[in-house]
């Protein structure tokens, strides 16, 4: 029978069915933080349990880090506390940890893949929904929470269900200033964030196809947002370059093995899809979100739509059938698992050379990991965003969720790079506009929201 | 996990639709170590204003409404996975949330500590809702045996599903965990014959 990528990866991680429909799923990578780990560490000692496989656990801080001096201890007695009761369970199991401090500590979905430790075919989970970032690598990776976190602990195993499965195929061009991000904005914002619940997605089609691994990982990132329990890519010789020679991949004829089982990870021709939705590349352009869910998304030069939720509105001081455009912003931020990696932050480098942020506008970057940090100073890009009246922050999660002091004061509206522009996510009150980097930057040089396409033109920008 | 098998008891209405986590529980309360008192927290900035008034329109805010049921907008606990929302929601006193669609993880977390998340028709879930409305001392019936939720004030019922498996933990108070510690053999078999290129 035709299997799904899907199918094949879900079918090979199987140790047993159990009655009633679901499945002992083994999980081939845990990658925990400071935030949803701490209770799981708890139960397993308050059962007498031992940790299974450490072996297959990587642990960061990230979420609730400081982004500046983190080289200081950290001020907030709460956000110590748990970086160090991170720090000792590490410590205490023999537990790999990327904590602060180390170099390769960053966003967890941002470290993962970059180190080479997310390899497709992998079944790979963690204590938050973004892990369906990893997707990207053609693995099935899903966000769990802690009760479960506790489980794989214990036994590098869950009880799941198996999903549905829904494809979303985009096929044509892409036009100039259209990204990653606003191809997934423009998904969610036809399909709803309710749409894919209970599935997993594969994307295909001949703008995955050619997308970076940067790029699809914010595509797969964002699958949550419209419901998905994760999102996948097949992987392809793009995945395979990206991964050659990275930290923890595998390596030399080990390497050349390896691409030969990942080859076989693809949807068979007649493979069967719960539901299946297509998409013209063309039709798609800059996108921003108005509301207060990922869906609530229009095309830059649209207007708010007529039939608007009055509450969502209302909280973001906004009208029916307004338009963006001119729309003075407070804030602009560049980070998280979404777009904080050294694609975007070149992106945002090209338009911000030899240019000023507007005065009105504090404008902050907050890259996804150190290594990515390390890039920058080398490349001379560190100046270029200083020079550009950027601040530039170290790595974490940071004001993507408002939960350290990075946050947006209550009413001031932020364009903002990362994937939740839910009431109060970054900070209470906070007015959240996601964008791409593109976006993001061009918002933060001039102070207002502009017609992007007319901008590139005019700027003759991306030639 | 505690038992659960009937609950006779009133509901809050909060006809709100995609109510994420962020709402349920803000992140700037995740900073503690243990599981307790998130209660204290749920829908905090629905509930206080920054000064910590309690905003009068808020359905919780609401004394007339009481009861171990939450009743809501389709799309619940969608957003971030933090299992903080299930142990506020618990903390705080309800032990089922009604629905006509809850995200994947939250339902997860709801299934792993005894809330019992249950999924309606939309138009039964129109009816609970009416129903509440009118007369808010209606009792709503949780038989998890059978699998029927029902109306007191109206007779109306309708049969929900749940995962075989899952219901007889809920009838038994286990979970997973001890379950799946007792297939550490077969776990350890199955690695055995597990790719190489995925250890
Ligand atoms: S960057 Fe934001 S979305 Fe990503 S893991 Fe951190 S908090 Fe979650």
């Amino acid at each position: 029978m035709a299997k799904s990528l899907f199918d094949k990866v879900w079918e090979s991680h199987i140790v047993m069915n159990i009655p009633g429909g679901s499945g002992v799923l083994y999980i081939d990578r845990h990658f925990i933080h400071e935030v949803t780990s701490p209770q799981a560490f708890e139960e397993l000692e308050k059962k007498g349990l031992p940790i299974f496989r450490k072996r297959k656990i990587i642990a960061t801080a990230d979420h609730n880090v400081p982004t500046k001096d983190q080289h200081l201890p950290i001020q907030d007695p709460l956000s110590r506390n748990q970086i160090e009761t991170l720090s000792s369970n590490c410590k205490k199991h023999n537990m790999k940890l990327f904590g602060l401090g180390h170099k390769y500590q960053g966003i967890v979905h941002v470290i993962g893949p970059e180190l080479g430790i997310t390899l497709p075919g992998m079944t790979i989970v963690c204590g938050d929904s973004h892990t369906s970032t990893h997707g990207a690598f053609g693995s099935i990776a899903f966000g769990i929470g802690t009760s479960q976190v506790a489980m794989v602990m214990a036994s590098q195993c869950l009880l799941q269900r198996k999903p549905k499965q829904m494809r979303i195929h985009v096929e044509g061009n892409l036009k100039k200033g259209v990204t990653p991000k606003d191809v997934i904005l423009y998904i969610i914002s036809k399909l709803g964030t309710g749409v894919a619940t209970g599935h997993f997605v594969e994307y295909t089609g001949g703008i995955f196809r050619r997308m970076s691994m940067e790029g699809r990982m914010t595509i797969c990132n964002m699958s949550i947002e419209m419901g998905a329990k994760g999102g996948i890519i097949a992987p392809d010789k793009t995945t395979f370059s990206y991964l050659e020679g990275k930290k923890f991949s595998t390596t030399g004829i080990t390497f050349k093995n390896a691409i030969k089982y990942w080859k076989n990870l693809y949807t068979d021709e007649y493979a069967l899809f719960d539901r299946k939705y297509s998409f013209d590349a063309s039709d798609i352009e800059p996108m921003i979100t108005y509301g207060t869910n990922p869906g609530m998304g229009i095309k830059i030069s649209q207007k708010i739509p007529k039939h608007t939720d009055q509450k969502s509105l209302e909280y973001m001081g906004l009208k029916n059938n307004e338009s963006l455009i001119g729309k003075t912003i407070d804030y602009v931020f560049i980070g998280s698992c979404t777009n904080a990696r050294i694609e975007d932050l070149y992106l945002v480098a090209k338009i911000v050379t030899n240019k000023k942020k507007a005065q009105n506008v504090q404008a902050m970057i907050v890259p996804g990991s150190q290594k990515i940090i390390r890039k920058l100073r080398e490349e001379g890009l560190d100046l270029i965003f200083k020079k550009a009246g950027f601040e530039l922050r170290e790595s974490g999660c940071s004001a993507c969720l408002g939960m350290n002091e990075d946050q947006i004061p209550s009413g001031s509206y932020c364009v903002s790079t990362s994937n939740r522009n839910f009431e109060g996510r970054q900070g209470h009150g906070s007015r959240t506009l996601l964008a791409s980097p593109l976006v993001a930057a061009i918002t933060a040089i001039e102070g207002k929201i502009v017609n992007i396409n007319r901008y590139i033109e005019e700027n003759s920008l991306l030639n | 996990m505690n038992k659960f098998t009937r609950l006779i008891s009133k509901a809050v209405p909060l006809e709100i639709e995609n109510i994420d986590t962020d709402q349920i529980i803000p992140a700037r309360f995740l900073k503690t170590t243990t599981r307790e008192h998130f209660g204290e927290n749920l829908f905090r900035d629905w509930r206080l204003t920054s000064n910590g008034i309690p905003i009068k329109n808020f359905i919780l805010n609401n004394s007339s409404y009481s009861g171990e049921i939450l009743l809501t907008g389709k799309n619940f606990g969608c957003g971030s996975s933090r299992e903080h929302a299930a142990w506020a929601l618990l903390d705080y006193g309800f032990r089922v949330v009604i629905s006509s669609s809850f995200a994947d993880i939250f339902k997860e977390n709801t299934l792993n500590n005894g809330l019992l998340p249950i999924e309606v028709s939309d138009k039964f879930l129109k009816d609970l809702f009416q129903a509440v409305q009118i007369n808010k001392n209606t009792l709503l019936c949780v038989d998890l045996e059978k699998q029927i939720l029902k109306i007191g004030t109206t007779n109306k019922d309708e049969s929900f599903d749940i995962d075989s498996y899952k219901k007889m933990c809920f009838l038994n108070g286990s979970d997973d965990i001890d379950f799946l510690i007792s297939l550490k053999d077969k776990i350890k078999a199955f690695e055995k014959k597990h790719s190489e290129f995925l250890s």
